[in-house]
């Protein structure tokens, strides 16, 4: 695509995307470059000398149980907080989308929590269910839960999944609320004179006409508990207890910063940048054919 | 249209306040930790009611800080942040708006090849490459500076598509119309592109202050200075989850006014805030 009116100048263009050009070969192709160069290369202990190892890097870690389960939990916390968050969601944008009093303010109420970042959001949480001062705790135990994240893997990753659902919340909601806006009410009246009770219509009527933004909003979910749960898990369980709240940013952190293992932190980088090419692969097809339709 | 009795309409409601109660719940018992006696808090005795601590806390908080971990003052850590999101959002978007309008305005050697390797960082996201990028910032002498903590996450494909995607739509006639009248390609960017970006410009601003604000791996990777802490990162260093050292109204007011900049903006600029949204979405 281009204009069909344009300006002639040899020099000024090139001036003009130098800034972008610059930041962008600096700060994006070179530190991949060297990503991709790292993850080929073994340093000795005392980091003297490196030799170029082929996929050695690679190997080890497709070999390292612990890397495996890092996947595997990756993906339990991506579907687990893309199905919650969405559900709750699309269940608000319905109620919020029928004709109510007072409907823009319930907009209002129910969007700000985007802004709020992971890492408050790991703060809050925390509180609110920490074992020994949280005030849900209190009602937790009062239950008969025997409830402390801080030792309980297992309560550690649901209290991971529920904070970083509750913040996506508002970014889900706005966009099914927008979706179901662009739904003709005509279809929706039509299915009503053919006698569908409300429940129905949803199903088999709004449902389905929903579905590009449901799938759409499935992908953005994934990518964001890929990496941004990264602020979340850092100040509420740094990981753990053990390594039950290890994901695999978080453990591309780790190994880096702590570990000092830097061949393997480049590898696992090398590997995520491919889920993410074919994650916003998968995004673009999408967003192309509802262009189509 | 649809017939709607009114039982479904009162449960509609009722959903929605549920709604809204689970979002604001821990907001809300943030603020009221910020109002109480830590030692309230620790005993697991917090009230659900504001305290009367307000003040004081708020005053430490933004002027002192915390006594334990880290002794910076909050407000500091806030203006870090500030300007950290600042340049973050504004050098986004001048130079992505630069080069958008050298990719649709002109006609030169490896035009599209540009094009596609602004594109493609789409899909490099800050924390696939955080070591190799630390190292390049480090070999800067960058660290602990804002141009380290802006710099690297200033390039934006979303925005230069977002940009480009706009000049598409000008109509043809505009750029006719100021060529007869003498203009350049200064002109005719300063005097009629810029004026007509205005509402995109702004809405994008929206968006990238927020996300700019609330940046956290990269500012925690490369400051080490206490001083020149964000807001984000000083939160952290304030709570030890399995201690009792934690000052928790402290670190509660904290997160009160971590919060406090993006949801204003939110609130106060809802319509350009969904705009921008939905269209760097796109």
């Amino acid at each position: 695509m281009q204009k069909q009116s344009i300006f002639q100048s040899k020099l000024l263009p090139y001036a003009l995307v130098a800034p972008q050009l610059a930041i962008v070969l600096i700060f994006f192709y070179w530190p991949a470059l060297q990503a991709v160069i790292q993850s080929f290369l073994l340093q000795d202990a005392f980091g003297l000398s490196t030799s170029f190892v082929w996929f050695e890097n690679y190997v080890d870690l497709f070999k390292d149980p612990a890397y495996f389960e890092a996947v595997v939990r990756t993906f339990v916390f991506s579907f687990a907080i893309a199905l919650s968050s969405l559900s709750f969601a699309l269940l608000l944008a319905v109620m919020a989308d029928k004709p109510l009093r007072g409907g823009t303010i319930y907009r209002t109420l129910l969007i700000w929590p985007y802004a709020v970042a992971p890492p408050v959001v790991g703060v809050l949480w925390i509180f609110m269910l920490h074992p020994s001062l949280g005030v849900l705790s209190r009602y937790l135990r009062a239950m008969g839960i025997d409830w402390n994240p801080l030792l309980d893997g297992n309560q550690a990753a649901t209290l991971i999944i529920l904070a970083a659902a509750w913040k996506q919340i508002s970014y889900n909601f706005l966009f099914f609320l927008a979706g179901l806006q662009s739904i003709p009410k005509s279809v929706l009246e039509a299915a009503a004179i053919d006698g569908a009770r409300p429940m129905r219509r949803f199903w088999t009527v709004t449902f389905p006409l929903l579905s590009p933004t449901i799938f759409f909003l499935l992908v953005v979910n994934i990518v964001y508990a890929f990496f941004d749960t990264f602020g979340i898990i850092d100040t509420m369980t740094r990981g753990g207890p053990g390594k039950s709240t290890e994901t695999l940013v978080y453990k591309v952190y780790t190994d880096g910063l702590l570990g000092g293992n830097l061949g393997s932190s480049a590898a696992q980088s090398v590997i995520l940048m491919v889920m993410v090419i074919v994650l916003t692969g998968i995004q673009f097809r999408f967003v192309e054919r509802k262009v189509t339709y | 249209m649809v017939e709607e009795e009114g039982i479904r309409r009162y449960v509609a409601h009722v959903i929605l306040w549920i709604g809204i109660a689970i979002v604001a719940f821990p907001v809300y018992l943030a603020f009221v930790a910020s109002t109480q006696d830590n030692a309230v808090i620790a005993n697991g005795q917090m009230s659900l009611l504001p305290g009367g601590h307000f003040f004081q806390t708020y005053y430490q908080t933004i002027f002192v800080g915390t006594s334990g971990s880290t002794r910076e003052p909050v407000g500091n850590m806030m203006l870090n942040s500030l300007i950290m999101a600042l340049a973050i959002a504004l050098g986004k978007i001048a130079i992505s708006i630069i080069s958008a309008y050298a990719i649709v305005y002109f006609r030169f050697p490896f035009r599209m090849a540009i094009f596609w390797i602004i594109f493609i960082t789409l899909m490099l996201p800050v924390e696939v490459r955080i070591y190799p990028t630390y190292k390049i910032v480090a070999d800067l002498h960058m660290l602990d500076s804002y141009a380290g903590l802006a710099l690297p996450l200033i390039a934006s494909a979303t925005a230069t598509l977002l940009f480009r995607q706009f000049f598409m739509t000008v109509p043809d006639e505009l750029l006719e119309a100021s060529r007869i009248d003498g203009a350049g390609p200064f002109r005719f960017f300063w005097d009629t592109l810029l004026p007509l970006s205005r509402t995109n410009m702004a809405a994008l601003f929206v968006i990238l202050f927020i996300l700019g604000w609330n940046q956290y791996l990269w500012p925690l990777l490369i400051t080490t200075r206490d001083d020149m802490q964000t807001i984000q990162v000083g939160i952290r260093k304030m709570i030890t989850t399995t201690d009792a050292l934690t000052e928790w109204p402290v670190v509660m007011a904290t997160a009160v006014l971590a919060m406090l900049p993006p949801v204003f903006v939110v609130v106060a600029m809802q319509k350009l805030f969904v705009r921008g949204l939905v269209e760097t979405e796109k």
